[in-house]
């Protein structure tokens, strides 16, 4: 790992000047995947700007019908709040499922989007249950964030401040995860709200994606049973070691249907 | 005197691990945790090619690099040896195995991603890395021979350019006349192609070594992550660093695992030996996560095809089994040994079969060197062994357990000779199935697959009948088949002037438990405490010559070296004794304990006699020496072989292929067991390692010889939860030939579980109608082969 300057943020303002007077600065998070990436000197950054001293962007509330996450938020404290666990079950289940305990209890939500790791799960929840990403400078709705391989609709000097999750009337997430990494393989966050209904599948392609046709169906009978006899288009999944395009594709079907199931 | 308390630290006995008190508490010793004054930090820099040459290294950036004591390559080295190889096979046309040179960093060409080039000492390990990343080496990428098929077809690229080709022996075990005869004749044979996946060991401590001398006393010294620390002081002082092994001490303190991966003498001990001389102070190199992938000698990679002939009853006629097994690019210590007498040895397996032919041949490929891992040769043995016995079954349809119980060498057919060479001491393979069965609920499997079915899910059941041969040896046997090393044990009991003891022994534990295990021996015996021994390993400098810790031999070889020093002492003690009581020595029976004469009241105690011993105002002087120590050197008179019968259950996933694990058996027949918990968990870790095999673990390289598994993120190692709740059987046939009765249990799990899972999983696949799916069996494949077959 090369020396770095450590700024330690008491405020997003704070974060943002910070991050603003370094040449190349990144904000800090839990750590879990830009330590791990600075160690391997795949990233060298010349500053780090700690998170976790800004208060404002630690922690979970119920405004209305929607959840809104702070940025900073482990995977833990997501998985164990109870505003969560009766609002959007489903949610609080995709974080309890997030790599390890030590990973959970570091990791947090900005990170993980900001990141947009492919495999990583929030993706599908953010997605699936049409979320909308407050940044210090605007709200982007989830459809129009995650954009392709670990790249997002956000600028160079933005930072995440939260994530707003409309309650849905159910939503189901169900992940096939990766033997060895655990990451998701394939991840289908399933949700029904007024709106309509969302597939949103993380995992197997390059970026978070709707399952279009999938949607359709469920809208005219939300059943597993109306699934039966559709599926993905596998010709843009992913392929490695671990899952066939093929592979992939079923996998987006049957973990759909269980999260139909499971709703 | 009141009858004492029972101490129940004998053997036989489920004492707590003594050793858990410290690593538990984070208190071990590993080598990396040694910080010795101003010590400085080396890191390797290693080839990211395959294979290529090296046209020149500019070391100059890296050297006037901050902190920066020295930057190393070939050229430093050019006085000392290559790394050798413990063990020569002889080809079938008795020319010696081709031993290309293995040098300690890479002379002029690279041979595999990972192959060291030089190395960086710095007065700190990130000022190491740092300069590392600018030694400058200049290749010309060469394209590599990954796969051994290719490279042992004609006219392939050679891995070594001195050599005439990719095959280091072309060797051959059995009768190939009587093999083909009963083949060509047979009423039934039986054909199967597999793969023996390649493994990387994965031990939970990375490899680690410091050297350190004392330029006062021209001692050199060696902290190093071995299983075997004298033979690393054999090997790198006589072989190759020439320096004499009294200037020599090599220390393997707390190891955290090993698996086979620790036994071998690495590239690093002998660079940071050298390198702490050149730069004047202890030197220290640690593995990382990542460089363990790639410089750990791996395990496996076989590629057989096997036939076995039946006549119509089932009765097996012969054998034939023609194996490619990967040596990697290097030949690692003992890695010729592992595919030919470890592995063609054991082709009878529990079975009568008459004839056996089996012909193996090493291949070079610019691939990490692959050797010894937990069962080294065993596994692959019993896995293409059960494997197509499985598979003659479902051909000849003859029930799996039939079949294996109409061809067992029988309980009183003992001591039994192979066609292959080995003489089976003892053993009952029915009693292990039968129990096996009985623990499983056979007869109830129809009733559990329905009721699987009804849920989705396709069950299968498989067994295993598994054999292995532990405690190589004896020496000259194992020195004329090739062994460059002795493989006896020493044990010295040194009896501390107040009755306590300490065990110096040469058998080396880096995770099985010895300091409990072996104390055990000695409280049984002595009638002492559990807290009133130490058992000490792992130090030239402490323990007689002794050969470590593998191949199960460690209660097998070093614990009979053990007993037999006990025995000295009680024979001693008994004079001692004597003395004392003013008796007869032939008068006085030792027990719980206490010298005493039959028939009187006449006793002392073992404390008594230790003073005695060590304070001789009242000591038969003119006839015994004082002092209480004792040595056996034990050179054991044959291999042990435990076996056993593995079954297990599995239930598959139909939509997604998984493999859910949903019951385990494992009935074995260890001999006499010291401490049957220590052993239960010798076998769960085995289990876990074999089904790690069976079903997620497999080194892939690429075409380009990069290693794709080459972290975590991709080369799966079981976890606790893929993992069924493992029971556990035992029957005893004690071994014959050494004074404990004892056979060894470290691998057994390993061996026995990879063919049981795969038949479990073939078992229920059969309305697919698949014949064999080569491990690991993900999800993955079983998906693609369902849905193959659906199309
Ligand atoms: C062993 C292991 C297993 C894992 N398994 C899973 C898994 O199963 N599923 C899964 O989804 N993930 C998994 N992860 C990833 C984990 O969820 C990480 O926590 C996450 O990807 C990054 O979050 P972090 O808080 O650690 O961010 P950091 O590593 O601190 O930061 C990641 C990136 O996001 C940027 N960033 C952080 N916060 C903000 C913000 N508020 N605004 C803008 N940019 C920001 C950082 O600058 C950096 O570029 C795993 C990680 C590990 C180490």
């Amino acid at each position: 790992m090369e020396a770095f300057n450590y700024r330690k943020a008491g405020s997003v303002d704070e974060a943002l000047v910070a991050l603003n007077g370094a040449d190349d600065g990144k904000f800090l998070a839990g750590g879990m995947t830009l330590l791990p990436t600075m160690k391997q000197m795949l990233a060298t950054p010349d500053t780090l700007v700690d998170l976790a001293g800004a208060s404002e962007l630690v922690g979970v509330s119920r405004d209305g019908d929607t959840i809104v996450v702070g940025a900073m938020t482990t995977h833990a404290a997501v998985a164990s709040n109870s505003d969560v666990q009766a609002a959007i079950p489903a949610l609080a289940a995709l974080a309890s499922g997030i790599g390890d305990p030590m990973v959970r209890n570091r990791g947090t939500i900005g990170g993980s989007i900001a990141n947009a790791d492919p495999a990583a799960d929030y993706p599908a929840a953010v997605v699936g249950l049409n979320a909308t990403v407050n940044t210090n400078k605007r709200s982007i709705a989830a459809d129009d964030f995650f954009l392709d391989v670990f790249e997002t609709a956000l600028e160079e000097d933005e930072l995440v401040v939260s994530v707003s999750f409309p309650i849905p009337l159910k939503a189901a997430y169900r992940k096939f995860p990766n033997p060895a990494s655990r990451y998701a393989v394939v991840g289908v966050m399933v949700a029904q709200s007024a709106e309509g209904i969302r597939v949103a599948v993380t995992g197997a392609a390059a970026s978070v994606f709707r399952a279009d046709s999938f949607e359709q169906a469920l809208s005219a009978d939300f059943s597993a049973a109306a699934l039966e006899g559709l599926s993905v288009d596998s010709d843009n999944l992913n392929e490695d070691i671990h899952a066939s395009a093929a592979y992939r594709a079923n996998l987006v079907g049957v973990m759909t249907k269980r999260a139909v199931a499971a709703c | 005197m009141a009858a004492a308390e029972p101490l129940n630290t004998g053997i036989g006995d489920s004492v707590t691990r003594v050793e858990d008190s410290r690593f538990l508490r984070g208190l071990g010793n590993y080598v990396d945790d040694i910080v010795l004054p101003n010590q400085a930090y080396a890191v390797m820099v290693r080839s990211p090619h395959a294979r290529a040459t090296i046209n020149g290294i500019d070391t100059s950036a890296a050297a006037a690099a901050n902190g920066v004591l020295a930057v190393l390559t070939a050229a430093d080295f050019s006085a000392y040896g290559g790394l050798p190889c413990g063990w020569q096979v002889h080809s079938k046309d008795g020319e010696p195995m081709t031993e290309p040179k293995h040098p300690i960093l890479a002379e002029g060409a690279v041979r595999h991603v990972g192959d060291p080039v030089a190395i960086v000492i710095a007065q700190s390990k990130t000022l190491a890395r740092k300069a590392a990343a600018l030694v400058d080496v200049n290749y010309t990428d060469l394209p590599p021979m990954v796969d051994m098929q290719a490279a042992v077809a004609d006219g392939a690229e050679l891995v070594h350019s001195d050599t005439p080709s990719n095959v280091c022996f072309d060797w051959e075990l059995g009768d190939e006349a009587a093999a083909e005869a009963a083949i060509a004749s047979a009423a039934h044979v039986t054909r199967l192609e597999l793969v023996n996946n390649r493994l990387v060991p994965n031990a939970m401590e990375p490899r680690s070594a410091i050297g350190d001398y004392n330029s006062a006393t021209g001692e050199h010294t060696l902290y190093t992550t071995s299983q075997n620390p004298h033979v690393i002081r054999l090997l790198m002082g006589a072989f190759v660093l020439s320096l004499p092994e009294h200037k020599l001490r090599v220390v393997a303190p707390d190891v955290g695992g090993g698996f086979g991966s620790k036994i071998f003498h690495y590239a690093e001990e002998a660079i940071v030996t050298v390198a702490s001389k050149l730069v004047g102070c202890p030197v220290k190199w640690t593995a990382d996560r990542s460089e363990a992938f790639i410089s750990d000698a791996h395990g496996r990679d076989h590629l057989t095809t096997v036939e076995l002939a039946l006549d119509d009853n089932g009765k097996f006629l012969a054998l034939r089994a023609n194996t490619l097994a990967n040596m990697g690019a290097y030949l690692s210590t003992f890695a010729p040994a592992v595919p030919t007498y470890l592995h063609g040895t054991l082709l009878a397996g529990t079975y009568t079969t008459p004839a056996i032919y089996t012909n193996v041949k090493g291949v070079f490929t610019n691939t990490v060197a692959v050797d010894a891992y937990r069962g080294a040769g065993r596994p692959e043995a019993s896995y293409l062994l059960e494997r197509v016995v499985d598979l003659a079954a479902i051909e000849t349809g003859i029930d799996p357990v039939e079949l294996r119980r109409r061809n067992f060498i029988q309980p009183d057919a003992f001591p039994y000779d192979t066609p292959v060479a080995l003489t089976y001491d003892t053993g009952n393979y029915q009693a292990t199935l039968d129990l096996a069965l009985e623990r499983t609920d056979a007869s109830g499997f129809e009733a559990r697959k329905a009721e699987s079915a009804s849920r989705g899910k396709l069950r299968g059941r498989g067994l295993a009948c598994y054999i292995e041969a532990c405690g190589i040896a004896p020496s000259n046997i194992a020195g004329a088949l090739g062994a460059r090393a002795g493989l006896y044990e020493a044990a010295t009991v040194r009896v501390n002037p107040t009755g306590s003891v300490t065990v110096l022994t040469g058998s080396h534990s880096h995770g099985q438990g010895h300091e409990t295990t072996f104390a055990q021996v000695v409280s049984d015996t002595l009638g002492i405490p559990l807290d009133n021994v130490d058992i000490v390993h792992g130090d030239t400098g402490k323990v007689p010559f002794g050969m470590g810790t593998y191949g199960s031999r460690s209660i097998a070889v070093g614990g009979a070296a053990l007993a037999n020093a006990l025995d000295k002492i009680v024979l001693k003690g008994r004079q001692i004794a004597a003395h004392l009581m003013e008796a007869s020595a032939d008068d006085v029976v030792f027990k719980d304990g206490q010298f005493s004469i039959d028939g009187t009241d006449k006793s002392v105690g073992f404390g008594d006699v230790a003073l005695t011993a060590y304070v001789p105002h009242n000591f038969p002087l003119e006839t015994l020496e004082p002092g209480l120590e004792e040595t056996a050197f034990y050179d054991p008179k044959n291999f042990t072989f435990p076996a056993g019968a593995y079954i297990c259950e599995v239930e598959i996933d139909k939509e997604t292929g998984v493999i859910d694990i949903v019951d385990f058996h494992a009935s074995d027949d260890f001999g006499n067991i010291i401490n049957p918990m220590i052993v239960e968990g010798q076998v769960h870790g085995g289990v876990a390692q074999g089904v790690g095999q069976a079903l997620m673990e497999g080194a892939v390289y690429d075409s380009n010889g990069q290693l794709v598994t080459g972290s975590y993120m991709d080369y799966c190692m079981p976890r606790a939860d893929d993992l069924p709740n493992v029971t556990v059987s035992n029957h005893v046939t004690a071994c014959t030939h050494n004074p404990l009765g004892v056979k060894g249990c470290g691998e057994a799990g390993a061996i026995g579980s990879p063919p049981a899972v795969v038949n479990a999983v073939i078992n229920a696949l059969g309305d697919f109608g698949v014949k064999h799916i080569d491990m690991p069996v993900t999800a993955h494949k079983v998906w693609s082969i369902m849905n193959a077959k659906n199309a």
